[in-house]
Formats: structure tokens, C-alpha cells, sequence
């Protein structure tokens, strides 16, 4: 690949206390890419995700960002207001709780409309034209606009924090098990919602999920985490029909069958 | 008065609050912590204005206290009454003569000139108090100009009501940077803030905060684009003075629908009544 990478990582090493959560960790990640990170449970996945969005600072190693206009940012270095500037526009943050990231007292077309206006959109009608539009792109119903969070369902809620976060383009999206918790047809629907709006948008992602089924459906590479170091990486589809390292093995020949 | 110190508070406290004062108007609308005494009434009835007023005042000065607007209700008169005891200053009900102006929900309707000072009684002054809970967060929010939350409650209101539905205490952006609670001042009188040649002090003695807007700074209160700021007031004439211009409170006059409006500046008011300007009485409504 001869692009330049949107996002690299270096040498990410992190411990808490005695515990090695992070052990020289590597990732690139190119423009319009979803990259997925797949463990079991401690294995440090979301440990990564939360440094390589500058939200945890590691103990060594670096993460670097490349921004639109091709300038290389240290994430861990750069001064809070501008690393808050990049989670609101051009980055995204997508909880497995959706809760954790909606505010639950504000109706539906503000959740989508906070990041427009926390960048300054200043219009009435414009943002409420972009949330009825994101919001439809979610499959959300108009008439649920003014409603508050807390009279949606689970698979709604989800539905709605992706439209919150896409809704100032992104290039970058960070999720954390996006479809945990959802009962398994909501989960078909929302990750062929994912699916699409990610490859419309041109949108790079890492994705955090311990299912195989989900990284399989989604991801063009692969990074399999066992006990704070990756294991084996590379295409999806590669790694996952002939896994070479014996946990990745074990991971896939340990998904159920129907 | 024998026993206590010029204008009630000792010098080391003032110096303290004066301190404070210096670094609020060295950054308007930005929120100085300060340390707040106890003084001889309730917190939420002006302590924070009180220590303002004390600790700017001198021998010379002359001093008006409002309340509502109106200088003869129970607050402004105990105020008045204690300044005049413990610094011995003259006080007025003429806005015109004052050079220190204390106020709690209003600011005078005639117009305020460069050798004045108000100072404003604040129970709360943080303006995301109601949206976002911990203080540590909004101090960020304040610190990175992070705003976008208050517009959210605006967009909020208009898309429930049609309108932004606040009607006192209505947020402001200092200077473009900081945003700011005015105090529960009416939004109609927000814009009398905007590039006022008065200095306007603000103390909030519960939550121990001081915050300041120098003179000519530009004060604007927060709005979109397509739903502009509008001052509200009742679509009246004063009862008693015939103002059209100046904000009306509503006095129920008796049990069969009559009502009066009238300015809530009295001192508007009479200076009005005193230069011949009749007033039409209160109004009726229409019988059930």
C-alpha cells in the first residue's frame, strides 16, 4: 500500500500496576479502512482503543494522526483543546452503551445536533434539516425527533449514537463493541447499517468486538489480541480461513456453528 | 459607626475580594473564586453583592440599592439602611445621583454613564449548572470555550415551544469568549449589558464566585441565526407613568380580573409621574 497511513501506532506498551494491558503494540491504519481488533475478555482491546484515541496515555510509544491537510499530529502531545477539537469533528467515539455518550434528558434531534452546534453551526433550520436527515439514515422515524432517549429501545439508542457521531463526517470512527448487548436480529440490522454508512462515507474504523461473526462481516483487516500483545494481523478473510497462530486457532474453531 | 470597621467588612477582606475583582475584569466573564464571609443576612438574599459593595465603596461614594427593579422593597431598604450605618455613605433612590448601584433581577432603565459602578447579586453563577452537574466538567467547558451544550438547551426550547423559552437569567457571551450568566436579570434587559459604559460587577456569595464586565465590552446574548435574541415584555403601557419602553410588572389589583402594570423601576416611574406623564389605570378583562 503506498498511501500514507491515517493513523500509526508505535511501540504501545501500558501496565496497570503489575498487569501488562498493552505489550509493544503496532497499528496502522489507512484512509477509508476498518481495521477490527479481536480477544477475549482482558485482553487489552479496549485498553488500545482508549489510547490510540489519546483518551488513555500509554506508557511508551507513540500514536500518530495525519489531519486533512497531511500534517502529523502526536496524539498524546497535542494540547487538550485541540485533541477535544478532533474528537467532535473529525474523530468518532462509538460506545457499547450507547447511554455513555447520549445525553439522556435531551430529545433525539439534539443528541444529533450537539456536535453541529458545538462546531459552531449556529442555524436552527440547517441543524434540524441534518439531524431529520441522519436521523432517517438510521432508520429512525421523523416523528420520533423531539422524543427523549430514554422512550428508545436498545437497538434504537445504538442507532442513534452512530447518527450523533457521523453527523460531522468523520474520518476516523473508534467503536467499542457496537453491537454488545442487542438481541441477534437487531445486531444483523444495525451492523448492515454500520456496514453501509462506513463504505458511503469513506470512513476509517477501529473496531473493538469479541466476535469473529461481527470483525468477518465488517472488517477489511484483522488484529487478534491475546494478553496485551497482537498476535497475528492481516486480512480478515486470510487470518480467519487459515489462522497461523495457535490462539487464533483455538479462537476460531471455538465459534458455534448453527 | 463604633465597633466596626468602614463599611462592616475588615481590610483584609476586601483586599482579598478586591484582588478577585481585579482579575475578573482582567477577564470578563470568567468566574474568580473568592473567599466568601459570613455577613449579617441569609446566603440568596445579596451576601455576594454585599462584600462586592463593601469592599468598593469609599467615604464619597453615593449609593442606590434595588430590588426588582424598586428601591423601597424589604431587601433594597436593609441594605441601604446597613451602608448607611456602617460606612456613614449617602444613599439615593435616583439612579442619575448614584455611583455605586446595587442590584438584585434588574438593571435601571436610564441608561448607566462611565462614572458609575453596578453591582449585581448572583445566586448562581455558573450558566451550565442545569445541563451539566459536575462542576470539574464545566470548568473545562469554560476553560476550552466548549458551548456547544447551551445551544442544545436552546435548540431544545425551539423545537418544544417554537421559541427559547428562557425568560430570565438568559445566557451570555462575554467579550466572544466566555459565556456567562447576567444574574436573573429579565432577557429584556440583556441588552442594556451590551457595551455599557458602567463598570458591572457580580458576586455570588454562596457559591463563592466573582466575575466582572469592564466597561464598553461587548455583551451577547446567545441566539441562532434564523431564531434572533427578542427582549420580552408585556404588550402594555405603565399603569401609572404611560412607559411603553420600560419593563412592566403585573399587579393583580383585585379578585375579579383587574390588573395594573406597571414599570418595575419605580424610580423610572416617579421621575416619569414627577415630569407629567399620566398613566390609563389598570385594565379589566373580560368576565368569564
Amino acid at each position: 500500500m503506498t498511501d500514507p497511513t491515517l493513523l500509526t501506532a508505535r511501540g504501545l506498551s501500558l501496565s496497570f500496576g503489575a498487569i501488562p494491558a498493552l505489550r509493544d503494540v503496532d497499528v496502522d491504519l489507512w484512509p477509508g479502512e476498518m481495521l477490527a481488533v479481536v480477544g477475549e475478555s482482558g485482553s487489552g482491546k479496549t485498553t488500545l482503543l482508549n489510547v490510540l484515541s489519546g483518551r488513555l496515555a500509554p506508557d511508551s510509544g507513540i500514536v500518530r494522526y495525519r489531519d486533512p491537510q497531511d500534517r502529523l499530529h502526536d496524539v498524546h502531545a497535542m494540547p487538550a483543546p485541540a485533541l477535544r477539537t478532533l474528537h467532535r469533528s473529525d474523530w468518532g467515539f462509538v460506545h457499547q452503551d450507547p447511554r455513555q455518550n447520549l445525553r439522556m434528558a435531551v430529545s433525539a434531534g439534539g443528541n444529533v445536533g450537539e456536535r453541529l452546534m458545538a462546531q459552531g453551526a449556529r442555524h436552527y433550520g440547517d441543524i434540524r434539516a441534518t439531524a431529520l436527515d441522519w436521523l432517517s439514515q438510521v432508520e429512525i422515524d421523523a416523528d420520533r425527533t423531539d422524543d427523549l432517549p430514554r422512550t428508545f429501545s436498545g437497538g434504537m439508542l445504538q442507532r442513534l449514537q452512530i447518527a450523533r457521531t457521523l453527523v460531522t463526517h468523520p474520518r476516523l470512527v473508534f467503536m467499542d463493541e457496537p453491537t454488545g448487548g442487542l438481541d441477534v436480529s437487531v445486531q444483523a440490522r444495525l451492523l448492515d447499517l454500520i456496514r453501509s454508512l462506513v463504505a458511503r462515507l469513506r470512513i476509517a474504523a477501529v473496531l473493538v468486538t469479541h466476535d469473529i461473526a461481527v470483525a468477518r462481516l465488517l472488517a477489511q483487516r484483522i488484529a487478534v489480541m491475546q494478553r496485551g500483545r497482537i498476535v497475528e494481523t492481516g486480512l480478515t478473510d486470510q487470518v480467519l480461513d487459515d489462522p497461523r497462530h495457535p490462539y487464533t486457532q483455538l479462537l476460531v474453531s471455538s465459534v458455534l456453528t448453527v | 459607626m463604633k465597633g466596626y470597621n468602614f463599611a462592616y467588612l475588615d481590610e483584609q477582606t476586601k483586599r482579598m475580594i478586591r484582588r478577585a475583582l481585579l482579575k475578573a475584569v482582567a477577564i470578563p466573564g470568567h468566574q474568580v473564586p473568592f473567599g466568601s464571609r459570613e455577613m449579617p443576612l441569609p446566603y440568596g438574599w445579596g451576601t455576594g453583592g454585599i462584600q462586592v459593595t463593601a469592599s468598593i465603596l469609599g467615604p464619597r461614594d453615593v449609593l442606590k440599592v434595588i430590588d426588582q427593579g424598586a428601591d423601597d422593597t424589604t431587601n433594597a431598604v436593609s441594605i441601604r439602611r446597613f451602608f448607611a450605618k456602617t460606612a456613614g455613605v449617602r444613599t439615593t433612590t435616583a439612579t442619575a445621583e448614584a455611583t455605586v448601584i446595587q442590584t438584585r433581577h434588574r438593571i435601571p432603565e436610564k441608561a448607566l454613564r462611565d462614572d458609575q459602578i453596578i453591582v449585581y447579586q448572583v445566586p448562581q453563577p455558573e450558566p451550565l449548572w442545569r445541563l451539566e452537574p459536575s462542576r470539574v466538567e464545566t470548568r473545562r467547558m469554560h476553560g476550552l470555550a466548549d458551548y456547544g451544550l447551551m445551544h442544545v438547551k436552546l435548540y431544545e426550547d425551539i423545537a418544544r415551544f417554537g421559541q427559547v423559552s428562557i425568560s430570565y437569567d438568559y445566557p451570555v457571551m462575554v467579550n466572544g469568549r466566555y459565556l456567562m450568566s447576567p444574574s436573573p436579570i429579565p432577557a429584556f434587559d440583556n441588552p442594556k449589558m451590551d457595551m455599557m459604559p458602567a463598570l458591572q460587577l457580580f458576586g455570588a456569595g454562596r457559591e463563592k464566585r466573582i466575575y466582572a464586565i469592564p466597561p464598553w465590552t461587548r455583551v451577547k446574548s446567545l441566539d441562532f441565526d434564523d431564531h434572533p435574541f427578542r427582549a420580552i415584555n408585556a404588550p402594555h403601557a405603565c399603569g401609572l407613568c404611560g412607559a411603553t419602553d420600560a419593563y412592566l410588572d403585573e399587579v393583580v389589583m383585585d379578585d375579579h380580573g383587574g390588573r395594573l402594570f406597571v414599570c418595575s423601576d419605580t424610580d423610572h416611574c416617579a421621575e416619569r409621574r414627577a415630569a407629567g406623564h399620566p398613566g390609563m389605570g389598570g385594565t379589566k378583562e373580560a368576565a368569564e
